[in-house]
C-alpha cells in the first residue's frame, strides 16, 4: 500500500483485559479522502481498536499517528479537539435533553464575556450544520421523541460539527431504514470529498462492498489484511474473517411433517401499538419467518401473541381449542417460549452465572417441597450445554463473559426447559458472529425437526430465506402478504414490506 | 428526513391531564376545605406564614433538587443543616451571657457566619460527590454515610447542648425586622435573600454550561463522558452547591427557631425530597425545574398549614408526608412507564 496521504497509523497495538488479550499487536491505516471498513466477527477487537483510539481505553503497547505526529488521547475530549469523533454504536445520548443541547455538549457555546451559555448561537450553528448535512430536525425536540433513525443522524451531525478529520461511525445503519441510508451514503460521500477519513464498522457486506474504499479484516485482536473493496468479494471477507471457507451459510432445510394447525391467530389488534387486524396459521414442526422493515410491527406480533403487550381484540387458537396469553405468564403455561430482541437489555442476567440463567424459567421443575434441588439443577444445565453446544469453561460462569451466540445458546437452553411447543425467536442471529450463526440456524432446524414450531422475526432477509418455510411479511402495522420461502425473492418481499409504509 | 414510524400520537384528553397534574389538585382542594372549616386560612397572615416558611425551606429543596436530577438523592441536608444551625449559634452568641458556649468571645461578624456555614456544607457536599463520581458508590449509601457522621460531630463537638440567647445581629435583623409590610404583616430580610437565591440557581440550572451539564449527565452519563463533559467535577459540583445550600439553610433555620438543639434539621431532607417530587422533579434523573420546586415547597408548607389550622396532630402528619411522597412518585412514573 503506497504512504501517500495517510491521515491514521495505528501500529502494533495490544491491550489486555484481565485474563484476555484483546488485541494483539493490531494496526490499521486510513488514508485522506477514503472509507475504510474495518471487519471482523465479534469480539475481534474493531471497538477495543477505537476505543484505544478515542481514549476510551488506553493501550497497553503500540503507537498511534495522526498526520505523522504520534498521539496518545486520555480522554474523548482530547481526541475530539484532534479531530477524531465517533458516532457510537448504542447512541449515547441524553434522552431527556433537547437535539442541539445533545450536539454542543461538552462544549456549549457562551455570550462573550459571561459563564452563560449563548442559546441563540447553539441554534444557529445546530441549523447550518443540518443544513450543510439535509437533515430536517428541529433542534429544539427533545431527543427521547423522535425515532431511532433520527437520532442517529443527530450523532452522526454532532461528528461532522467537530470539524473531524477521522470520524468512526460504529454500526451506524443497523436502525436505518432504505432511504435512510442512501441519506447517510450521501453524507459520507459528502465527507470523503471534504478529505476526512471515515473509519466504517459493520457486518453489512453488501454496504461494506458498496461504500468502502479500502477494508480491513481483523480476527481475534489480530491484524489480518487490508486490501481494496474493489478487490473483494463477500466470500472471501468471510473467509478471511473466520480464517475458513464458508461454503454453506444455512443448514439444509427440513421438510414439515405435519399437517395439522398447530396455532391460529384472527385479527390480532394491539392496545398501544399499530398492529392491526393480523390473521395467519401455522402448522407443527413449521418454522415461519417474519419480515419487514424496523417499525412495521414485527416485534409487536411476537409481544401480543406471547402477552408481553397489551391486545385491542383478535383470537388465538392453538391446538383447535381457544387461548388467551393475557400475560406472558399464562403464554409459558400454553407452551409459548419468547427469546426477546435485546439480548443484553431484556435476555441475560449478565453477573449471573450460566446455570441461573439456564433455569430461570423452570424453577418449578427443580421444587422438592419449598426447596431448590440443587444437583437437578446442575443436571438440567449440563444437558443443555450438550444440546446446545454451549462453550463454557464451566456452569459458573457468568454469562457476560460469554460471545454473543454462546449467549443466545444460553437462552435457548432455557427456553426449552420449560417445553414449550411454539418458539417466538426476535432477531436470533442479531450481534452474533458469521460461525455461530451457522449453529443457532442448526438449532432452530434441530428445534423443528422435534415437533416444535417456531416464528422467527428477522431483518436479514438471506437468513430468512435460508431457515424458514414460510415468511410473513409485515407493513406499517398489518400484515402485508405471506411468501413461500423457496419461490420467492428479496425483491418481491421488499414489495411487500413497503405496501402500507 | 423522512418521519420513519407514525408513532400513535397520546391524546390529550380530560383524563390525562388531571393526573398530570393530580398531586397539585389534591392540594388545592384540601386547601379549599381548610378555608371552608377555617375561613382565616387565606387570609394575609396565614399565607404570608407560608410564603416565609418556603422561603426557609426553598435553599434546602434547590440543593437537593440537584442531586435528583443527577439520579441521584441526598440524605445529609437535615444533619448539614443541624450543625450549621449550631455553627451559626455559637458564633452568634450574645457577648457575654453566662455559659457562653465560647468562652469570653464576642459575635462574629454575619457574612463571615453565612461563608463559614456555607463552607462547612460544602465540605460535606464534596465528601458526598467525591465517593460518588470517584468511587461509583450509590447516592443512597454515601449520603446516609455522611448524614450520620455529620450528626455524630455534631453531637461530640456540642456535647449535645442547647444554645440560645444568640445576638439581636441574628435573630432579629433575620427574623423578626421586617424588610416591608404587606398589610399589617412583616415580610422578613431572609424572604428576600431566597428570592436571590433561587433567582441564582436559575441561571445557574438553565444559562450555564455547568448547569446543562448537570442535567446532561443525569440523563445519561455515558453521553456525557464521551462528549468530553467532566462527569467526576459535574457530580462534585452539584452536591457541593446542595451541601452549601444546606448549611445555609441552617443558618437560617438557627435564627428563625432562635435555639440550636440536637433535633433541629431531623427529618428536613425528607421534607425537601418530598417537596422536589411534588415539584415534578424526577427520580428518573435528567428533568427538573425550578419553578416546580418552588411550587413544590409551597405545597408543602401548604400541606403542614393545613394540618396546623384543622389542628391535627403532629404525629398523623407523618403519614400525610409519607403518603404525599408515594403518590406524587406514582404520578411521577406514569410519565416515564411505557405501555406495550
Amino acid at each position: 500500500m503506497d504512504n501517500q496521504n495517510v491521515l491514521l497509523r495505528m501500529e502494533g497495538i495490544s491491550k489486555y483485559f484481565p485474563g484476555v488479550k484483546a488485541l494483539d499487536h493490531a494496526q490499521l491505516t486510513v488514508r485522506a479522502g477514503t472509507v475504510h471498513a474495518l471487519m471482523g466477527e465479534n469480539g475481534a477487537g474493531k471497538s477495543t481498536l477505537m476505543k484505544c483510539l478515542f481514549g476510551i481505553y488506553s493501550k497497553d503497547e503500540g503507537h498511534i499517528y495522526l498526520d505523522g505526529k504520534e498521539i496518545n488521547f486520555k480522554t474523548s475530549r482530547e481526541a475530539l479537539d484532534n479531530g477524531v469523533a465517533m458516532v457510537h454504536q448504542e447512541l449515547n445520548q441524553a434522552l431527556k435533553r433537547n437535539v442541539m443541547d445533545n450536539i454542543w455538549l461538552g462544549r456549549y457555546p457562551k455570550i462573550k464575556g459571561l459563564p452563560i451559555v449563548s442559546e441563540k448561537q447553539m441554534y444557529e450553528d445546530t441549523m447550518a450544520v443540518f443544513k450543510e448535512l439535509d437533515v430536517n430536525v428541529d433542534p429544539k425536540m427533545i431527543m427521547g421523541k423522535m425515532p431511532v433513525s433520527q437520532r442517529q443522524m443527530v450523532e452522526i451531525a454532532k461528528a461532522v460539527s467537530f470539524n473531524s478529520r477521522i470520524i468512526v461511525l460504529d454500526e451506524p445503519t443497523s436502525s436505518l431504514t432504505e432511504t435512510e441510508v442512501e441519506h447517510l451514503f450521501r453524507i459520507i460521500n459528502m465527507l470523503r470529498d471534504r478529505g476526512c477519513g471515515i473509519i466504517y464498522i459493520s457486518h453489512k457486506m453488501d454496504e461494506i462492498l458498496r461504500i468502502s474504499d479500502e477494508v480491513t479484516i481483523m480476527r481475534d485482536g489480530q491484524y489480518i489484511a487490508t486490501h481494496a473493496a474493489k478487490d473483494l468479494t463477500k466470500a472471501e471477507i468471510i473467509r478471511l474473517m473466520v480464517g475458513r471457507e464458508m461454503t454453506n451459510q444455512f443448514p439444509p432445510k427440513l421438510k414439515t411433517a405435519s399437517t395439522e394447525d398447530i396455532l391460529r391467530v384472527e385479527g390480532l389488534t394491539a392496545m398501544y401499538s399499530q398492529l392491526q387486524d393480523v390473521s395467519f396459521s401455522m402448522k407443527k414442526g413449521e418454522i415461519l419467518g417474519v419480515a419487514g422493515l424496523d417499525g412495521s410491527g414485527r416485534t409487536e406480533l411476537l409481544e401480543n401473541i406471547f402477552g408481553a403487550a397489551t391486545r385491542k381484540s383478535g383470537r388465538l387458537y392453538k391446538d383447535g381449542k381457544e387461548i388467551r396469553n393475557r400475560t406472558p405468564k399464562e403464554a409459558i403455561a400454553n407452551g409459548f417460549a419468547l427469546v426477546t430482541e435485546e439480548r443484553r437489555a431484556t435476555g441475560i442476567f449478565g453477573i449471573l452465572s450460566i446455570r441461573e440463567n439456564t433455569v430461570i424459567s423452570s424453577l418449578k421443575n427443580y421444587l422438592s417441597g419449598l426447596l431448590l434441588q440443587e444437583k437437578k439443577m446442575i443436571k438440567s444445565t449440563d444437558d443443555m450445554i450438550q444440546a446446545m453446544r454451549i462453550k463454557t469453561p464451566s456452569q459458573k460462569t457468568q454469562i457476560r463473559s460469554l460471545s454473543g451466540g454462546n449467549q443466545q445458546k444460553v437462552i435457548f437452553g432455557r427456553w426449552i426447559l420449560t417445553s414449550p411447543d411454539i418458539l417466538l425467536l426476535d432477531e436470533p442471529t442479531r450481534g452474533i458472529d458469521v460461525g455461530a450463526k451457522y449453529e443457532i440456524y442448526q438449532l432452530i432446524q434441530d428445534l423443528a425437526k422435534s415437533g416444535k414450531s417456531v416464528i422467527m422475526v428477522s431483518s436479514e432477509m438471506p437468513e430468512l430465506l435460508g431457515v424458514c418455510t414460510r415468511i410473513l411479511v409485515m407493513s406499517g402495522g398489518r400484515l402485508a402478504g405471506e411468501v413461500d420461502a423457496d419461490n420467492t425473492s428479496q425483491e418481491e418481499i421488499m414489495t411487500l414490506a413497503a405496501k402500507y409504509v | 428526513m423522512s418521519q420513519t414510524s407514525a408513532k400513535a400520537k397520546q391524546p390529550v384528553n380530560i383524563t390525562n391531564w388531571i393526573l398530570d397534574h393530580a398531586m397539585i389538585l389534591i392540594i388545592l382542594a384540601m386547601a379549599i376545605y381548610v378555608e371552608i372549616r377555617r375561613p382565616q386560612f387565606f387570609g394575609v397572615a396565614s399565607l404570608m406564614n407560608i410564603v416565609n416558611l418556603t422561603a426557609a425551606r426553598l435553599p434546602m429543596a434547590l440543593g437537593v433538587a440537584g442531586c435528583i436530577i443527577l439520579a441521584g438523592t441526598d440524605l445529609s441536608g437535615g444533619r448539614v443543616a443541624g450543625l450549621t444551625a449550631f455553627l451559626s449559634a455559637i458564633l452568634l452568641q450574645k457577648a457575654g451571657v453566662s455559659n457562653r458556649f465560647l468562652e469570653g468571645g464576642n459575635p462574629w461578624f454575619v457574612p463571615a457566619v453565612i461563608l463559614v456555614v456555607m463552607v462547612v456544607g460544602g465540605c460535606v457536599g464534596t465528601l458526598n460527590g467525591f465517593c460518588m463520581g470517584k468511587f461509583k458508590l450509590h447516592p443512597f449509601i454515601v449520603t446516609l454515610a455522611t448524614q450520620l457522621i455529620t450528626y455524630g460531630i455534631y453531637l461530640t463537638v456540642s456535647n449535645s447542648k442547647q444554645i440560645s440567647s444568640l445576638d439581636p445581629s441574628y435573630t432579629t435583623n433575620f427574623v423578626t425586622r421586617p424588610l416591608f409590610r404587606i398589610g399589617t404583616t412583616a415580610v422578613p430580610v431572609y424572604v428576600l435573600l431566597a428570592i436571590i437565591l433561587t433567582a441564582l440557581m436559575w441561571v445557574i440550572w438553565n444559562k450555564t454550561t455547568f448547569g446543562k451539564n448537570m442535567f446532561a449527565v443525569g440523563s445519561n452519563e455515558e453521553a456525557a463522558r464521551v462528549s468530553g463533559v467532566n462527569v467526576l467535577l459535574t457530580i462534585m459540583g452539584v452536591f457541593i452547591m446542595a451541601g452549601a445550600l444546606y448549611g445555609y439553610t441552617g443558618f437560617i433555620e438557627g435564627a428563625r427557631i432562635g435555639t440550636s438543639s440536637p433535633s433541629l434539621g431531623l427529618n428536613y431532607e425528607s421534607d425537601a425530597i418530598s417537596a422536589v417530587v411534588i415539584g415534578g422533579v424526577s427520580f428518573v434523573g435528567g428533568t427538573g425545574k425550578i419553578s416546580g420546586v418552588i411550587l413544590g415547597v409551597f405545597m408543602m408548607q401548604l400541606i403542614m398549614s393545613s394540618m396546623t389550622f384543622l389542628g391535627i396532630s403532629g404525629n398523623v402528619t407523618y403519614i400525610i408526608k409519607g403518603a404525599v411522597i408515594l403518590v406524587a412518585c406514582i404520578l411521577d412514573m406514569r410519565k416515564y412507564r411505557q405501555k406495550k
